[in-house]
Formats: C-alpha cells, sequence, structure tokens
C-alpha cells in the first residue's frame, strides 16, 4: 500500500463561495499523476455533488480521498442530521435543499444519483442525529 | 471551432486562460446538478446562473465556456473565481435558445 496517495479536506458549513475546491484541487492532483480524463470526470463531478450535499445539509464535514494505481476511493464523512429514508434520496428530482439553496441552481434533487451514476461503487452509512458516510470508487 | 470564434457574437465578461480551445458542441440549462453530470467536455454552456458555482461546475465538467443568456451577469465572485481557474465566460442579452442556436450555426453552418 505505499503507492497509495491520501488527501484530506475539511468543508465548511453553508460556505458556496468555497464549494467546489477540495474537488477542484483532487481534479488538479489526479492530472498531475497522469489519470485518464474520463475518470478524472467521474471523481469531479461525484466529488463536488458529494461536497455540495455537506454544504448544504450537514454541519460541514471531512473528505479523505485515496489515490491507488487502480482506484480513486472517496470517503465523505459529515456531522449532519443523517438520510430517513435512503431510497426515496436516491430518486432522483427527491430534494430537501431550502428555496435560497434553489436559487443559487442547487437543489434538483441529482446530488446522490449523479454520485451514483459516476461511480463504480457507493456506499452510504448514516445515522439519524449523528451523521453520514458516503463511500465511491472510481477504478482506474 | 474555438472560443476565440465565439468573441465575435458575444460579449465577453471574462477572458480565459484558453481562447484557442476547441468547442464541439452546446449545452443549455440552468440547474447546476443537471449542468454538473450532463455538459459534455469541450461544450459550450449556456445558462442565465452567473454566480460562483456557475465556475465551479464549469471547471470540474471541463466545459469550454460559459455563456449567460437573458442578459445575466456574473457577480464580483463568479468574475474572480472564472479569472482564477482561467473560465471563460461570455454575455448576451438573448434568449437561452437564441444564444445557443447562434453557436449551433457556427458550429454546424
Amino acid at each position: 500500500m505505499a503507492d497509495v496517495i491520501a488527501l484530506t479536506y475539511e468543508i465548511s458549513p453553508d460556505d458556496f463561495t468555497r464549494a467546489g475546491e477540495a474537488s477542484s484541487d483532487v481534479k488538479s492532483k489526479l492530472k498531475q499523476v497522469g489519470v485518464s480524463p474520463a475518470a478524472i470526470r467521474k471523481v469531479a463531478i461525484a466529488m463536488y455533488e458529494g461536497e455540495i450535499n455537506m454544504v448544504i445539509h450537514a454541519e460541514g464535514g471531512k473528505i479523505t480521498v485515496e489515490i491507488s494505481p487502480t482506484e480513486i476511493r472517496m470517503i465523505l464523512a459529515d456531522r449532519g442530521p443523517g438520510i430517513p429514508d435512503i431510497e426515496q434520496a436516491m430518486q432522483a428530482g427527491w430534494s430537501t435543499a431550502p428555496d435560497e439553496v434553489r436559487s443559487l441552481g442547487f437543489g434538483a434533487g441529482m446530488g446522490l444519483p449523479n454520485m451514483k451514476k459516476y461511480t463504480d461503487e457507493m456506499n452510504i452509512e448514516t445515522t439519524l442525529g449523528v451523521g453520514t458516510t458516503i463511500t465511491m470508487v472510481v477504478k482506474i | 471551432m474555438t472560443v476565440e470564434d465565439l468573441k465575435g457574437i458575444f460579449k465577453v465578461a471574462v477572458e480565459g486562460e484558453d481562447l484557442t480551445r476547441e468547442v464541439t458542441g452546446i449545452f443549455c440549462c440552468d440547474l447546476l446538478s443537471v449542468a454538473m453530470g450532463k455538459a459534455p467536455s469541450d461544450s459550450a454552456w449556456v445558462t442565465v446562473m452567473g454566480n460562483v458555482n456557475t465556475i465551479a461546475v464549469a471547471t470540474l465538467a471541463d466545459v469550454a465556456c460559459v455563456i449567460l443568456a437573458e442578459g445575466a451577469q456574473p457577480d464580483d465572485m463568479c468574475r474572480s473565481r472564472a479569472r482564477q481557474q482561467g473560465v471563460t465566460v461570455l454575455a448576451t442579452e438573448e434568449p437561452i435558445f437564441e444564444a445557443a442556436l447562434k453557436v449551433h450555426k457556427l458550429l454546424h453552418g
């Protein structure tokens, strides 16, 4: 496991101006290590959606990204309210985002579906009142 | 067709770092999550959303440029993020469809 690169990012709650910085940083690091543009795009989309979810719904959190020669693993752990019904949350178009978030162009209910669509593996662990940890893997 | 070619038909709000970048398609949408998942790389993205998150999506989805339609203007933070990320932002008073149609005509004759 010596050749795994691990990156960590703290995500601030309610700060839409900084949302996307972690994803952009991962994107440029993946470019540097020569990951294919197609895999980079998948990681960038999935991670940005996760980052936005943490800004909208949770009290921020932490993202860990592990880059190995075969896969990119993203672990998004938040201190949010948890997801009461994962099946419902996974439906395209379902959203609990507030109006001010919608006016920024978010809240279309595409976050979790996009994350699933653009990753090869996705696992959600959630506890109401404690938080949610989403693990996503993109094979390279 | 390149981003440079689009400068002739739209106003330039922010000039990005690579005007020679090839534009290979057009994408229209205001919902950022939809754009994020569906905007093809190297497309010209037509929208009315001129906030800082538009630039984040443009960068991550790797579009060739952003075209703000309906007289929408990038706000200050959007401008500064676009400069920082090297994203070209164009602007027009025209509606989204007409703006996209102009790009289509340039692209496909």
